[in-house]
């Protein structure tokens, strides 16, 4: 699986330059690409925008800093509270809210993972519908009921997505993984939460969560669309008008490196063993980001002429899905490989992942592949940003992450600029072969 | 739904807006104040058809080829041919080595990705536009010159077996489907897996595929389809070059019928399998757009899908998940852009408390509601809402404007289909989803399935 590597990037002049009234407060970016601007609501949120007027649409995209790292001894509420948004709210019941969504045409969903909990709108920008998608969406956000009968029911649900997760063995590599590299970190654990813990919530402990995280100072919003800045500033003043302005979430402890290499195995009635091998990688803003970034895409990142993809399916047809991924996060996320492989061969996968790793550590790429990789990640950026959709995710992003407004003008450059040199350097320093966690999940 | 319309040869980047194609309704421009965008058309003297359609939002272009070639123009014991051949054709040409191709486009900062369907299989790049050039040279180069080496598909169809595993041995539910799909249809070439049965898998060969790709890769049975920042007649000049030198086939075959051959009752599996969570599938025979006597019909299903799934203010959430809560989760699938006609199908996890006999009778009585009451006019309107909004939201993929087009034209529909789609949905009447649900949704179309779990 390719997982979205999110970065952004210069692109001349296909996004008009938003009409800048901008009052002091508002940053832009600089250069003439993608135009983002940003400002904090009088409530204190973050708000990032893009005007795009060729289509008669807007998404918003809100972020809570309220994911699933933040479940503390009640795991699965992050998710479980990000879910009930979608119900009861204001004077409305969940299948009215449904219907003034979906009357006029507009898209709603929530989402939760371990940093961002997140809440999206995409709708027509005529007026008569844009009004009432948004002035639902702003009492979903900031006026859910909890009502205990809905609570009740979505967390029936939750604990079926449990057991879903249960006949999966993707899931369940992926789970015993974060279990393993991340220890007693708040990543250790799924968003999903366990059975008993989730069975626990009480409709309590979700009003608590929300009433500490779903706060405008906790909060960045997207902006993308066919509104001028004057009109996104007023959709972002409505919708945190009712939201406390609180406090932003506190910053999360930091991951300690494993102290020594392990080997999870959980045994799996399946044709098939997933593989999983990594450590903690790097964290959003990291200094080795563009040297890591560059080099995992030689490494494992860019599919098809990358190194594992050549090594395990194109010369030895062991798997049809080979990979390796950071995952930047608000604290160090996970790097990881992954692969399945057939029962029987998963002792000769372990030992080509293992050398090819190791391998590029020692001696990292050759001169041929760096360029080669450097083409592909600038020649390509025309196409990471050339809807509203990846936009949204990626203002979403820089701003939840405090990157830099300049992140896209300034990418192409960053890129360029990385060495052999650098990629080696920051892969001996960052990937250590001795604190290595192996997860298999299949039948031995 | 979670059924597999596609099989790509790595995971796209966004599964959803694969799987989209079977269960959100294919909007289309027509509210009064969209233009429908215009599509470019020409065929080259080779019988190349070439689709063009304008989007200058971003300096970017996606160029789509298809062929009239899936899993439904196989038989017994070659089953999987045609996606193992999409597997095959990134392993070289007369001109270009094994795995070449990607590297290209990727130096290029291209994407690039193929998919195999059941009635189609189509191969892609996402470029920056001035990089089209490459793509043409490139795909016109293997649409007849493919090497076909036994070593390098002794290497590839292993990872076609690992890809089977994955997506369907390992997995309850798609094995569940799979049999499903198997049971309800017998004679009709829909019958059997895209991904072909491991068995054929195991025993296919190398001398299979030769004639396999001689028979159906050629200009005279492809449609390319070019969306992105680009004017028609630079793509109509450049396809020429590149497309237009090479020789149509003489001996693409004529196409047997073999339509599904009669159902005298309901008919219904089981499956016993290492699972968490039962699961249900029930699906009724139900004709396509091109197999319809009656053009209405598959627009009424349509939106009669809509009706039951379009969202969360429709029946399914609305009735099972929310008021009766006897399912956590139920979803309806129809795809009316098909060779031949095919299922309207329902599928539902149970809620903790209630069998999968609950959720079966519930959905039932989901059905006679259809029968015998009038939908009201508030859910007829919903859906066109969402219709005339889906229309705008598309045209922000350039990827799924092509693949409409490129869909339409493969299964033997006019593109013109897609701009009438909005007019045709916004026309179906309340008495006309009664209709088709009391001629179709009956117990002598009717295939059940029921995943019961056992122990690991």
């Amino acid at each position: 699986m390719i997982l979205k590597n999110i970065f952004l990037m210069f692109m001349a002049g296909f996004i008009s330059v938003a009409c800048s009234k901008s009052s002091d407060e508002v940053v832009s970016s600089k250069g003439n690409g993608v135009k983002i601007q940003s400002w904090k609501s009088s409530k204190g949120a973050k708000v990032m925008y893009v005007h795009a007027p060729q289509l008669p649409m807007l998404d918003i995209r809100l972020v809570f800093n309220a994911g699933s790292a933040r479940d503390d001894k009640h795991q699965g509420v992050a998710l479980l509270t990000n879910a009930m948004l979608s119900q009861s709210a204001g004077d409305w019941t969940t299948d009215q809210i449904a219907e003034k969504f979906e009357a006029v045409g507009a898209k709603f969903s929530t989402s939760a993972l371990r940093d961002m909990a997140i809440i999206s709108l995409r709708s027509l920008t005529d007026e008569k519908w844009l009004a009432q998608a948004l002035n639902t969406f702003k009492v979903v956000v900031s006026k859910p009921a909890f009502k205990e009968d809905e609570v009740k029911r979505k967390k029936a649900q939750q604990l079926i997505s449990i057991q879903n997760q249960l006949q999966s063995p993707s899931s369940i590599a992926k789970n015993a993984y974060y279990s393993t590299v991340f220890n007693d970190h708040a990543y250790a654990t799924p968003s999903v939460g366990t059975k008993e813990l989730v069975n626990a919530l009480s409709v309590k402990d979700l009003k608590n969560y929300y009433d500490k995280y779903y706060v405008a100072a906790n909060l960045t919003i997207a902006i993308v669309g066919n509104v001028d800045q004057k009109q996104a500033r007023k959709i972002a003043e409505d919708l945190t008008a009712d939201l406390n302005k609180g406090n932003a979430a506190e910053k999360l402890n930091d991951v300690a490196l494993p102290v020594q290499s392990q080997i999870v195995h959980k045994e799996y009635d399946a044709t098939q063993t997933h593989i999983l091998i990594g450590q903690p990688g790097m964290k959003r803003g990291d200094k080795d980001y563009y040297s890591l970034y560059v080099g995992n895409h030689i490494l494992g990142g860019s599919g098809f002429g990358s190194r594992i993809m050549e090594e395990i399916r194109e010369k030895r047809g062991l798997a049809y899905s080979s990979y390796s991924y950071f995952s930047p996060m608000q604290s160090i996320g996970p790097f990881i490989i992954g692969m399945q492989t057939k029962n029987e061969k998963t002792t000769e996968a372990l030992e080509v992942l293992n050398k090819t790793l190791q391998d590029f550590i020692t001696n990292g790429p050759t001169e041929e592949e760096l360029s080669h990789s450097k083409k592909n990640i600038t020649g390509g950026f025309p196409l990471r940003v050339d809807s509203n959709k990846d936009i949204t995710e990626y203002l979403a992003v820089i701003g939840f992450y405090d990157l830099s407004l300049d992140y896209l003008n300034t990418f192409n450059d960053k890129i360029n600029a990385v060495t052999i040199d650098m990629i080696k350097d920051a892969f001996k320093r960052r990937i250590h072969s001795d604190k290595l966690i192996t997860v298999t999940v299949g039948k031995k | 739904m979670k059924k597999l319309v596609l099989l790509p040869r790595l995971f796209p980047r966004s599964l959803v807006l694969f799987l989209f194609f079977a269960v959100a309704p294919n909007a289309f421009a027509v509210e009064a104040k969209s233009n429908p965008v215009k599509v470019y058309e020409t065929r080259l003297d080779n019988g190349l058809k070439i689709l063009v359609k304008q989007d200058n939002r971003a300096p970017t272009v996606v160029a789509q080829i298809w062929y009239k070639v899936g899993s439904s123009y196989e038989f017994g014991g070659t089953t999987g041919l045609s996606h193992v051949l999409e597997h095959m054709m990134f392993k070289g040409t007369k001109k270009l080595g094994p795995g070449k191709f990607s590297k290209v486009i990727a130096e290029n900062g291209g994407r690039e990705n193929a998919f195999t369907g059941k009635d189609f299989t189509a191969y892609f790049q996402q470029l920056e536009k001035s990089r089209l050039p490459v793509s043409f040279e490139l795909e016109a180069d293997r649409m007849r010159n493919l090497t076909l080496p036994e070593e390098e598909f002794k290497k590839e169809l292993p990872v076609v077996m690992e890809e089977r595993r994955m997506r369907t041995e390992d997995k309850p539910r798609s094995l569940t489907y799979e049999q499903f799909i198997a049971a309800a249809q017998i004679s009709s070439p829909y019958h059997h897996p895209i991904i072909g049965w491991m068995d054929d898998l195991k025993n296919m060969k190398v001398t299979d595929l030769q004639p396999w790709y001689q028979k159906w890769y050629a200009p005279n049975n492809a449609t390319l389809v070019v969306v992105g920042d680009v004017k028609p007649e630079e793509v109509f000049e450049l396809a020429k070059k590149y497309y237009g030198p090479l020789k149509p086939s003489e001996n693409i075959p004529e196409l047997k019928p073999r339509i599904e051959s009669p159902q005298y009752g309901e008919r219904r599996i089981k499956l016993q399998l290492p699972a968490k969570l039962p699961y249900l599938l029930i699906g009724y025979k139900v004709p396509s757009l091109n197999t319809a006597k009656e053009e209405w019909e598959p627009y009424a299903l349509e939106v009669l899908a809509g009706v039951l799934s379009g969202g969360n203010s429709a029946r399914l959430p609305k009735e099972l998940v929310r008021k009766q809560q006897i399912v956590a989760s139920a979803d309806v699938g129809y795809d009316m852009i098909s060779r031949q006609s095919g299922l309207f199908i329902f599928d539902a996890t149970p809620s903790a408390k209630f069998s999968v006999a609950d959720v079966e009778n519930a959905l039932y009585k989901q059905i006679e509601e259809l029968k015998s009451t009038l939908v009201a006019d508030s859910e007829l309107q919903r859906i066109k809402a969402q219709v005339i909004a889906g229309d705008v939201y598309e045209k922000d993929s350039i990827f799924y404007q092509a693949m409409i087009l490129g869909q339409l034209e493969t299964v033997g529909l006019p593109w013109s289909v897609a701009n009438e789609y909005v007019d045709k949905i916004k026309a179906v009447t309340a008495e006309q989803i009664q209709q088709v649900a009391k001629k179709y949704f009956r117990d002598t179309t009717k295939t059940v399935a029921v995943l019961e779990p056992v122990k690991q």
